[in-house]
Protein backbone atom coordinates (compact mmCIF):
# COMPACT_ATOMS: atom_id res chain seq x y z
CA UNK A 1 0.00 0.00 0.00
CA UNK A 2 2.70 2.46 1.06
CA UNK A 3 4.90 1.70 -1.94
CA UNK A 4 1.87 2.14 -4.22
CA UNK A 5 1.28 5.59 -2.75
CA UNK A 6 3.98 6.87 -5.07
CA UNK A 7 2.37 8.61 -8.07
CA UNK A 8 4.82 7.10 -10.59
CA UNK A 9 4.28 3.56 -9.27
CA UNK A 10 0.54 4.20 -9.22
CA UNK A 11 0.56 5.26 -12.90
CA UNK A 12 2.47 2.09 -13.75
CA UNK A 13 -0.09 -0.01 -11.85
CA UNK A 14 -2.97 1.70 -13.65
CA UNK A 15 -1.31 1.01 -17.00
CA UNK A 16 -1.15 -2.74 -16.22
CA UNK A 17 -4.59 -3.09 -14.56
CA UNK A 18 -6.63 -0.89 -16.91
CA UNK A 19 -7.23 -3.34 -19.82
CA UNK A 20 -8.19 -6.16 -17.44
CA UNK A 21 -10.47 -3.95 -15.38
CA UNK A 22 -12.14 -2.59 -18.52
CA UNK A 23 -12.77 -6.13 -19.79
CA UNK A 24 -14.13 -7.29 -16.43
CA UNK A 25 -16.47 -4.27 -16.20
CA UNK A 26 -17.88 -4.88 -19.69
CA UNK A 27 -18.39 -8.62 -19.06
CA UNK A 28 -20.04 -8.07 -15.66
CA UNK A 29 -22.38 -5.44 -17.09
CA UNK A 30 -23.29 -7.67 -20.05
CA UNK A 31 -24.03 -10.65 -17.78
CA UNK A 32 -25.72 -8.52 -15.13
CA UNK A 33 -28.01 -6.68 -17.53
CA UNK A 34 -28.90 -9.94 -19.32
CA UNK A 35 -29.77 -11.62 -16.02
CA UNK A 36 -31.72 -8.55 -14.85
CA UNK A 37 -33.83 -8.11 -17.95
CA UNK A 38 -34.21 -11.62 -19.40
CA UNK A 39 -33.70 -14.12 -16.57
CA UNK A 40 -34.84 -12.52 -13.30
CA UNK A 41 -38.51 -13.27 -12.51
CA UNK A 42 -41.03 -10.52 -11.68
CA UNK A 43 -41.70 -9.88 -7.98
CA UNK A 44 -44.97 -11.17 -6.49
CA UNK A 45 -45.96 -7.65 -5.38
CA UNK A 46 -44.05 -5.22 -7.59
CA UNK A 47 -44.19 -7.12 -10.89
CA UNK A 48 -41.56 -5.95 -13.36
CA UNK A 49 -40.96 -2.74 -11.39
CA UNK A 50 -38.58 -4.82 -9.25
CA UNK A 51 -36.01 -4.44 -12.06
CA UNK A 52 -35.33 -0.88 -10.91
CA UNK A 53 -33.70 -2.49 -7.86
CA UNK A 54 -30.87 -3.85 -10.05
CA UNK A 55 -29.76 -0.28 -10.76
CA UNK A 56 -30.98 1.46 -7.60
CA UNK A 57 -29.40 -0.76 -4.95
CA UNK A 58 -25.88 -1.01 -6.49
CA UNK A 59 -25.95 2.79 -7.09
CA UNK A 60 -26.80 3.40 -3.45
CA UNK A 61 -24.10 1.00 -2.23
CA UNK A 62 -21.49 2.62 -4.46
CA UNK A 63 -22.63 6.09 -3.37
CA UNK A 64 -21.74 5.13 0.21
CA UNK A 65 -18.59 3.23 -0.78
CA UNK A 66 -17.25 6.19 -2.77
CA UNK A 67 -17.77 8.42 0.28
CA UNK A 68 -15.96 5.87 2.45
CA UNK A 69 -13.05 5.95 -0.02
CA UNK A 70 -13.03 9.76 0.25
CA UNK A 71 -13.03 9.57 4.08
CA UNK A 72 -10.10 7.12 4.09
CA UNK A 73 -8.26 9.34 1.59
CA UNK A 74 -8.98 12.31 3.89
CA UNK A 75 -7.18 10.49 6.72
CA UNK A 76 -4.28 9.95 4.33
CA UNK A 77 -4.21 13.66 3.49
CA UNK A 78 -4.50 14.94 7.05
CA UNK A 79 -2.23 12.45 8.85
CA UNK A 80 0.36 11.50 6.24
CA UNK A 81 0.01 14.65 4.10
CA UNK A 82 0.23 12.45 1.05
CA UNK A 83 -0.51 14.13 -2.31
CA UNK A 84 -1.89 10.88 -3.81
CA UNK A 85 -4.52 10.78 -1.05
CA UNK A 86 -5.62 14.29 -2.09
CA UNK A 87 -5.88 13.09 -5.68
CA UNK A 88 -7.90 10.01 -4.66
CA UNK A 89 -10.32 12.08 -2.57
CA UNK A 90 -10.79 14.82 -5.11
CA UNK A 91 -11.48 12.49 -8.04
CA UNK A 92 -13.88 10.18 -6.16
CA UNK A 93 -16.29 13.03 -5.34
CA UNK A 94 -17.88 13.58 -8.80
CA UNK A 95 -18.18 9.80 -9.31
CA UNK A 96 -19.84 9.36 -5.92
CA UNK A 97 -22.15 12.28 -6.61
CA UNK A 98 -23.25 10.62 -9.86
CA UNK A 99 -24.02 7.31 -8.14
CA UNK A 100 -25.96 9.15 -5.43
CA UNK A 101 -27.94 11.03 -8.07
CA UNK A 102 -28.71 7.74 -9.86
CA UNK A 103 -29.90 6.16 -6.60
CA UNK A 104 -32.14 9.17 -5.83
CA UNK A 105 -33.65 9.29 -9.34
CA UNK A 106 -34.23 5.54 -9.71
CA UNK A 107 -35.67 5.40 -6.20
CA UNK A 108 -38.03 8.25 -7.05
CA UNK A 109 -39.17 6.49 -10.24
CA UNK A 110 -39.81 3.32 -8.20
CA UNK A 111 -41.57 5.23 -5.44
CA UNK A 112 -44.28 6.72 -7.65
CA UNK A 113 -45.86 3.42 -8.78
CA UNK A 114 -45.12 1.51 -5.54
CA UNK A 115 -45.59 4.00 -2.68
CA UNK A 116 -47.73 6.47 -4.59
CA UNK A 117 -45.25 9.36 -4.31
CA UNK A 118 -41.97 10.46 -5.91
CA UNK A 119 -40.52 11.82 -2.70
CA UNK A 120 -41.11 11.92 1.05
CA UNK A 121 -38.96 13.43 3.78
CA UNK A 122 -38.29 10.21 5.66
CA UNK A 123 -34.95 9.50 7.33
CA UNK A 124 -33.49 7.29 4.55
CA UNK A 125 -34.39 9.59 1.66
CA UNK A 126 -33.33 12.73 3.50
CA UNK A 127 -29.97 11.31 4.64
CA UNK A 128 -29.30 10.21 1.05
CA UNK A 129 -30.06 13.74 -0.17
CA UNK A 130 -27.65 15.06 2.48
CA UNK A 131 -24.99 12.72 1.04
CA UNK A 132 -25.59 14.21 -2.41
CA UNK A 133 -25.25 17.75 -1.01
CA UNK A 134 -22.03 16.75 0.79
CA UNK A 135 -20.61 15.55 -2.52
CA UNK A 136 -21.58 18.85 -4.16
CA UNK A 137 -19.98 20.70 -1.24
CA UNK A 138 -16.72 18.77 -1.66
CA UNK A 139 -16.65 19.47 -5.41
CA UNK A 140 -17.37 23.17 -4.79
CA UNK A 141 -14.63 23.37 -2.15
CA UNK A 142 -12.04 21.91 -4.53
CA UNK A 143 -13.11 24.41 -7.18
CA UNK A 144 -13.15 27.38 -4.80
CA UNK A 145 -9.58 27.11 -3.47
CA UNK A 146 -6.84 27.46 -6.08
CA UNK A 147 -3.89 26.05 -4.19
CA UNK A 148 -4.19 22.22 -4.25
CA UNK A 149 -2.64 21.56 -0.82
CA UNK A 150 -4.95 24.04 0.95
CA UNK A 151 -7.98 22.83 -1.00
CA UNK A 152 -7.03 19.25 -0.09
CA UNK A 153 -6.87 20.04 3.61
CA UNK A 154 -10.22 21.86 3.66
CA UNK A 155 -11.92 19.15 1.61
CA UNK A 156 -10.45 16.41 3.84
CA UNK A 157 -11.89 18.04 6.97
CA UNK A 158 -15.32 18.43 5.34
CA UNK A 159 -15.14 14.81 4.12
CA UNK A 160 -14.43 13.50 7.64
CA UNK A 161 -17.15 15.63 9.23
CA UNK A 162 -19.63 14.42 6.60
CA UNK A 163 -18.67 10.79 7.17
CA UNK A 164 -20.98 10.62 10.22
CA UNK A 165 -23.81 10.63 7.65
CA UNK A 166 -22.79 7.25 6.19
CA UNK A 167 -23.80 5.10 9.20
CA UNK A 168 -26.92 7.28 9.53
CA UNK A 169 -27.92 6.35 5.95
CA UNK A 170 -27.30 2.66 6.60
CA UNK A 171 -29.16 2.45 9.92
CA UNK A 172 -31.84 5.13 9.29
CA UNK A 173 -34.34 2.39 8.43
CA UNK A 174 -33.66 0.61 11.76
CA UNK A 175 -33.49 3.63 14.07
CA UNK A 176 -36.62 5.42 12.88
CA UNK A 177 -39.92 4.59 11.16
CA UNK A 178 -39.38 5.26 7.49
CA UNK A 179 -41.39 4.81 4.33
CA UNK A 180 -38.31 3.20 2.80
CA UNK A 181 -38.19 -0.56 3.42
CA UNK A 182 -35.65 -1.96 5.90
CA UNK A 183 -32.42 -3.62 4.77
CA UNK A 184 -32.98 -6.68 2.56
CA UNK A 185 -29.47 -7.97 1.90
CA UNK A 186 -26.99 -7.08 4.65
CA UNK A 187 -29.11 -7.68 7.73
CA UNK A 188 -29.25 -9.94 10.78
CA UNK A 189 -30.81 -13.30 9.85
CA UNK A 190 -29.74 -13.21 6.21
CA UNK A 191 -31.16 -11.81 3.00
CA UNK A 192 -34.92 -11.57 2.43
CA UNK A 193 -34.52 -11.50 -1.35
CA UNK A 194 -35.20 -14.73 -3.23
CA UNK A 195 -31.99 -16.22 -4.77
CA UNK A 196 -33.46 -15.79 -8.28
CA UNK A 197 -33.55 -12.01 -7.71
CA UNK A 198 -30.44 -11.83 -5.51
CA UNK A 199 -28.06 -13.35 -8.09
CA UNK A 200 -28.60 -10.63 -10.74
CA UNK A 201 -28.35 -8.01 -7.99
CA UNK A 202 -24.92 -9.27 -6.91
CA UNK A 203 -23.63 -9.43 -10.49
CA UNK A 204 -24.82 -5.84 -11.03
CA UNK A 205 -23.20 -4.79 -7.74
CA UNK A 206 -19.93 -6.34 -8.97
CA UNK A 207 -20.28 -4.51 -12.28
CA UNK A 208 -20.93 -1.18 -10.53
CA UNK A 209 -17.93 -1.73 -8.23
CA UNK A 210 -15.65 -2.41 -11.21
CA UNK A 211 -17.07 0.62 -13.00
CA UNK A 212 -16.31 2.78 -9.97
CA UNK A 213 -12.72 1.47 -9.75
CA UNK A 214 -12.25 1.98 -13.49
CA UNK A 215 -13.58 5.56 -13.46
CA UNK A 216 -11.65 6.37 -10.29
CA UNK A 217 -8.35 5.07 -11.69
CA UNK A 218 -8.86 7.01 -14.92
CA UNK A 219 -9.76 10.19 -13.06
CA UNK A 220 -6.80 9.80 -10.69
CA UNK A 221 -4.43 9.30 -13.63
CA UNK A 222 -5.81 12.40 -15.34
CA UNK A 223 -5.45 14.43 -12.12
CA UNK A 224 -1.83 13.30 -11.53
CA UNK A 225 -0.93 14.22 -15.11
CA UNK A 226 -2.78 17.54 -14.81
CA UNK A 227 -0.76 18.40 -11.70
CA UNK A 228 2.48 17.48 -13.46
CA UNK A 229 1.58 19.70 -16.40
CA UNK A 230 0.74 22.51 -13.96
CA UNK A 231 4.09 22.10 -12.19
CA UNK A 232 5.99 22.09 -15.51
CA UNK A 233 4.15 25.21 -16.68
CA UNK A 234 5.09 26.95 -13.43
CA UNK A 235 8.77 26.06 -13.85
CA UNK A 236 8.61 27.25 -17.46
CA UNK A 237 7.03 30.55 -16.42
CA UNK A 238 9.66 31.12 -13.73
CA UNK A 239 12.43 30.38 -16.23
CA UNK A 240 10.96 32.83 -18.74
CA UNK A 241 10.69 35.53 -16.06
CA UNK A 242 14.32 35.05 -14.92
CA UNK B 1 4.64 11.48 20.30
CA UNK B 2 5.46 12.12 16.70
CA UNK B 3 3.50 14.69 14.72
CA UNK B 4 1.69 11.93 12.83
CA UNK B 5 0.55 10.33 16.08
CA UNK B 6 -0.55 13.70 17.43
CA UNK B 7 -2.61 14.36 14.31
CA UNK B 8 -4.14 10.87 14.52
CA UNK B 9 -5.19 11.41 18.13
CA UNK B 10 -6.57 14.87 17.30
CA UNK B 11 -8.65 13.57 14.38
CA UNK B 12 -9.81 10.54 16.39
CA UNK B 13 -10.93 12.74 19.28
CA UNK B 14 -12.67 15.23 16.99
CA UNK B 15 -14.53 12.43 15.20
CA UNK B 16 -15.58 10.84 18.50
CA UNK B 17 -16.89 14.16 19.88
CA UNK B 18 -18.68 14.90 16.61
CA UNK B 19 -20.30 11.44 16.53
CA UNK B 20 -21.53 11.80 20.10
CA UNK B 21 -22.90 15.29 19.36
CA UNK B 22 -24.72 14.17 16.22
CA UNK B 23 -25.97 11.07 18.04
CA UNK B 24 -27.43 13.19 20.86
CA UNK B 25 -29.09 15.59 18.41
CA UNK B 26 -30.65 12.73 16.45
CA UNK B 27 -31.78 11.05 19.65
CA UNK B 28 -33.36 14.27 20.88
CA UNK B 29 -35.11 14.78 17.56
CA UNK B 30 -36.15 11.16 17.09
CA UNK B 31 -39.77 12.06 17.72
CA UNK B 32 -39.83 14.30 14.65
CA UNK B 33 -37.50 12.18 12.52
CA UNK B 34 -39.90 9.23 12.55
CA UNK B 35 -42.01 9.25 9.42
CA UNK B 36 -45.17 7.95 11.07
CA UNK B 37 -46.68 6.85 14.38
CA UNK B 38 -48.11 3.39 15.00
CA UNK B 39 -51.64 3.04 16.46
CA UNK B 40 -50.11 2.23 19.90
CA UNK B 41 -48.07 5.43 19.82
CA UNK B 42 -51.09 7.45 18.75
CA UNK B 43 -53.08 6.07 21.72
CA UNK B 44 -50.18 6.68 24.12
CA UNK B 45 -49.68 10.26 22.89
CA UNK B 46 -53.42 11.03 23.08
CA UNK B 47 -53.36 13.02 19.86
CA UNK B 48 -55.89 15.85 19.83
CA UNK B 49 -58.60 15.71 17.16
CA UNK B 50 -57.61 17.84 14.18
CA UNK B 51 -53.86 17.57 14.86
CA UNK B 52 -52.15 16.38 11.69
CA UNK B 53 -49.77 13.41 11.75
CA UNK B 54 -48.95 10.27 9.78
CA UNK B 55 -50.32 6.93 10.89
CA UNK B 56 -48.48 3.76 9.86
CA UNK B 57 -49.09 0.05 10.27
CA UNK B 58 -50.59 -2.92 8.50
CA UNK B 59 -53.98 -2.88 6.80
CA UNK B 60 -55.92 -5.40 8.88
CA UNK B 61 -57.06 -8.47 6.96
CA UNK B 62 -60.72 -8.25 5.94
CA UNK B 63 -61.11 -4.67 7.15
CA UNK B 64 -61.26 -2.88 3.77
CA UNK B 65 -64.76 -1.61 2.97
CA UNK B 66 -65.54 0.45 -0.08
CA UNK B 67 -68.57 2.69 0.23
CA UNK B 68 -70.06 5.10 -2.33
CA UNK B 69 -67.65 6.87 -4.69
CA UNK B 70 -63.98 6.48 -3.92
CA UNK B 71 -64.36 6.50 -0.15
CA UNK B 72 -62.63 3.58 1.55
CA UNK B 73 -62.72 2.49 5.17
CA UNK B 74 -60.04 0.24 6.62
CA UNK B 75 -58.33 -0.53 9.92
CA UNK B 76 -54.62 0.06 10.55
CA UNK B 77 -53.05 -2.26 13.12
CA UNK B 78 -49.63 -2.73 14.68
CA UNK B 79 -50.66 -6.13 16.09
CA UNK B 80 -51.45 -4.70 19.51
CA UNK B 81 -53.69 -1.66 18.89
CA UNK B 82 -55.77 -0.70 15.88
CA UNK B 83 -57.28 2.48 14.49
CA UNK B 84 -60.09 2.87 11.92
CA UNK B 85 -59.25 5.02 8.89
CA UNK B 86 -61.45 6.62 6.26
CA UNK B 87 -60.04 7.94 3.01
CA UNK B 88 -61.48 9.42 -0.16
CA UNK B 89 -59.29 9.21 -3.22
CA UNK B 90 -57.20 6.91 -5.34
CA UNK B 91 -55.22 4.25 -3.46
CA UNK B 92 -51.70 3.28 -4.59
CA UNK B 93 -51.32 -0.01 -6.49
CA UNK B 94 -49.57 -1.73 -3.63
CA UNK B 95 -52.38 -1.02 -1.14
CA UNK B 96 -53.40 -4.48 0.06
CA UNK B 97 -54.81 -6.15 3.13
CA UNK B 98 -52.01 -7.43 5.34
CA UNK B 99 -49.52 -4.98 3.79
CA UNK B 100 -47.93 -1.86 5.23
CA UNK B 101 -49.54 1.54 4.75
CA UNK B 102 -48.86 5.13 5.81
CA UNK B 103 -51.83 7.50 5.99
CA UNK B 104 -51.58 11.28 6.41
CA UNK B 105 -54.39 13.20 8.08
CA UNK B 106 -55.95 13.83 11.48
CA UNK B 107 -58.21 12.14 13.99
CA UNK B 108 -61.85 13.17 13.87
CA UNK B 109 -63.96 13.72 17.00
CA UNK B 110 -65.48 10.30 16.24
CA UNK B 111 -62.12 8.61 16.83
CA UNK B 112 -61.75 7.77 13.13
CA UNK B 113 -58.54 8.82 11.39
CA UNK B 114 -59.50 10.90 8.35
CA UNK B 115 -56.72 10.53 5.80
CA UNK B 116 -56.22 12.86 2.85
CA UNK B 117 -53.19 10.98 1.54
CA UNK B 118 -52.39 7.26 1.63
CA UNK B 119 -49.01 5.76 0.74
CA UNK B 120 -48.28 2.05 0.43
CA UNK B 121 -45.28 0.79 2.31
CA UNK B 122 -43.34 -2.02 0.71
CA UNK B 123 -41.63 -4.58 2.95
CA UNK B 124 -38.10 -5.89 2.47
CA UNK B 125 -39.16 -9.20 0.89
CA UNK B 126 -38.58 -9.80 -2.78
CA UNK B 127 -39.58 -13.08 -4.46
CA UNK B 128 -41.14 -14.39 -7.66
CA UNK B 129 -44.92 -15.10 -7.58
CA UNK B 130 -44.38 -18.89 -7.73
CA UNK B 131 -42.27 -18.82 -4.57
CA UNK B 132 -44.89 -16.70 -2.80
CA UNK B 133 -47.63 -19.14 -3.88
CA UNK B 134 -45.59 -22.12 -2.66
CA UNK B 135 -44.90 -20.49 0.73
CA UNK B 136 -48.61 -19.81 1.16
CA UNK B 137 -49.40 -23.41 0.20
CA UNK B 138 -46.93 -24.77 2.74
CA UNK B 139 -48.43 -22.58 5.41
CA UNK B 140 -45.14 -20.90 6.25
CA UNK B 141 -46.27 -17.55 4.86
CA UNK B 142 -45.55 -14.71 7.24
CA UNK B 143 -46.65 -11.82 5.10
CA UNK B 144 -48.71 -10.12 7.79
CA UNK B 145 -46.80 -11.37 10.80
CA UNK B 146 -46.12 -7.84 11.98
CA UNK B 147 -42.41 -8.64 12.06
CA UNK B 148 -41.97 -7.08 8.65
CA UNK B 149 -44.87 -4.66 8.90
CA UNK B 150 -44.69 -0.92 8.73
CA UNK B 151 -41.94 -0.67 11.29
CA UNK B 152 -44.10 -2.45 13.84
CA UNK B 153 -41.03 -4.00 15.43
CA UNK B 154 -39.23 -0.71 15.90
CA UNK B 155 -41.93 0.42 18.31
CA UNK B 156 -40.00 -0.65 21.41
CA UNK B 157 -38.17 2.64 21.75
Amino acid sequence: MISLANPTRFLELVRIVLPWLTGLTVILFAVGLYLSFFVAPPDYQQGETVKIMFIHVPSAWLAMMAYTVIAIAALGSLIWRHPLADVAGKTAAPIGATFTFLALITGSLWGKPMWGTYWVWDARLTSMLVLFLLYLGLIALWEAIDEPSRAGKAAAILALVGFVNVPIIKFSVDWWNTLHQPASVFRMGGSTIDPSLLAPLFVMAGAFTCLFLLLHFLAMRAEILRRRVGALQQIEAQRAAA
Amino acid sequence: MTRKQRRTVLIGTAMAVLSVAVGLVLFALSDSIVFFYSPSEVMAKEMAPGQRFRLGGLVEDGSVERSQGTTVHFVVTDMSKELPVSYTGVLPDLFREGQGVVAEGALGPDGVFHADNVLAKHDEKYMPPEVAAKLKQQGVWEGASGETGAGAESKVN
